[in-house]
């Protein structure tokens, strides 16, 4: 059999055939995602030490925290994770218009959740409520409050970070689409990129409510 | 080459707009519990509901109900691995005085790490 002649071009050549390039990139991006869990899943830790040695100092400064601003950003992010999942489903049905329009609407979602997010840091930056030395706020009962804002900044800015991360790599996809990259044979880059918006998504479903609701 | 009778899988649509709904109510769920005193509860409660909606997220969002079992695999020894690290961090420093004479604190708990600024008046901030 000639296999040169009726090989597609998004075909590797070691791949037998997509589908086994399919499952090999999806296994790659998923390894990948187990080091981001484990990344904050370092952060998930110290926050849980830190919570179980200041209890009172935590549930004071959770108290601090916007917690309608934290929900809003929360559907925000949940609805960005559907039309992730909606422009994956058009692209397997080769609705490139639709894809495009979803894509597009995912990247607006994300900046919207970072614009919120400016605002709650500008806030706390204002009133100094500072990781570490730079805490300047005295209207918090309990030890070593500055603690509680030295998590918080470091779990949602590494979050925030992820979220710009997801931005540019949707956008990327965005252009490849628009230029007729993909097809319901070939959308792999997009199912990818996918799987990491969800984590982002995943990792926020747990930050808001230690952060914002139980402290 | 041609041989694949089955076509990639493709989840409905309506199960994206359905698992989307119940994350948005697990999401108010969640909110109008906090307001609600439970206790030690709170917390059981409240990591409760978002593990059922990351399970929600990771099982139809990102295929892994429909995909290669593999990548389930994959998932589920990262968490189990964090499982390990955390709980075993927490007895660590919870309940070393159980084998130990030293009691369960944190190390030096009272201790200030940074100089609190004279109180002056804090208005703002409150919600």
């Amino acid at each position: 059999m000639d296999v040169a002649t009726d090989r597609p071009a998004y075909l590797a050549e070691h791949f037998t055939d997509a589908e086994q390039q399919q499952e090999s990139a999806k296994l790659g991006m998923w390894v990948f995602l187990l080091t981001e869990i484990l990344l904050f899943g370092g952060l998930f830790c110290a926050y849980a030490i830190y919570r179980a040695w200041y209890p009172e100092m935590f549930h004071n400064a959770h108290k601090h925290l916007d917690v309608v601003l934290g929900s809003i950003n929360t559907v925000v992010l949940i609805l960005s994770s559907v039309t992730v999942a909606l422009a994956i489903h058009a692209i397997q049905h080769n609705k490139r218009k639709q894809t495009i329009l979803f894509l597009t609407i995912t990247l607006l979602f994300a900046a919207t959740f970072l614009v919120i997010k400016y605002f709650e840091y500008s806030h706390k930056i204002h009133l100094g409520m500072l990781p570490g030395k730079f805490y300047t706020y005295t209207g918090i009962e309990g030890t070593n409050p500055h603690i509680f804002f030295t998590v918080y900044f470091t779990m949602t800015g590494l979050h925030g970070l992820h979220v710009l991360a997801g931005m540019i790599v949707i956008g990327w996809i965005l252009i490849r689409t628009i230029k007729g990259h993909f097809h319901s044979e070939y959308y792999t880059p997009v199912e990818n990129a996918g799987l990491y918006w969800h984590l982002v998504d995943l990792i926020w479903i747990y930050l808001f409510p230690l952060l914002y609701l139980v402290g | 080459m041609h041989t694949k009778t089955e076509h990639k899988h493709s989840t409905p649509l309506l199960v994206y707009l359905a698992v989307g709904g119940a994350l948005l109510f697990l999401t108010v769920i969640t909110v109008a519990v906090s307001y609600v005193d439970l206790g030690p509860f709170n917390l059981v409660v409240a990591i409760g509901i978002a593990t059922f909606k990351a399970m929600l997220v990771a099982l139809f969002f990102m295929h892994l109900y429909y995909d290669n079992k593999l990548f389930m695999a994959v998932f589920i020894s990262g968490l189990m691995f964090l499982g390990i690290f955390i709980i075993l961090t927490m007895f660590d420093t919870m309940k070393r005085d159980m084998i130990y004479e030293e009691v369960a604190k944190p190390i030096r708990p009272n201790a200030i790490i940074y100089e609190q600024p004279a109180a002056t008046d804090q208005t703002d901030g409150q919600h």
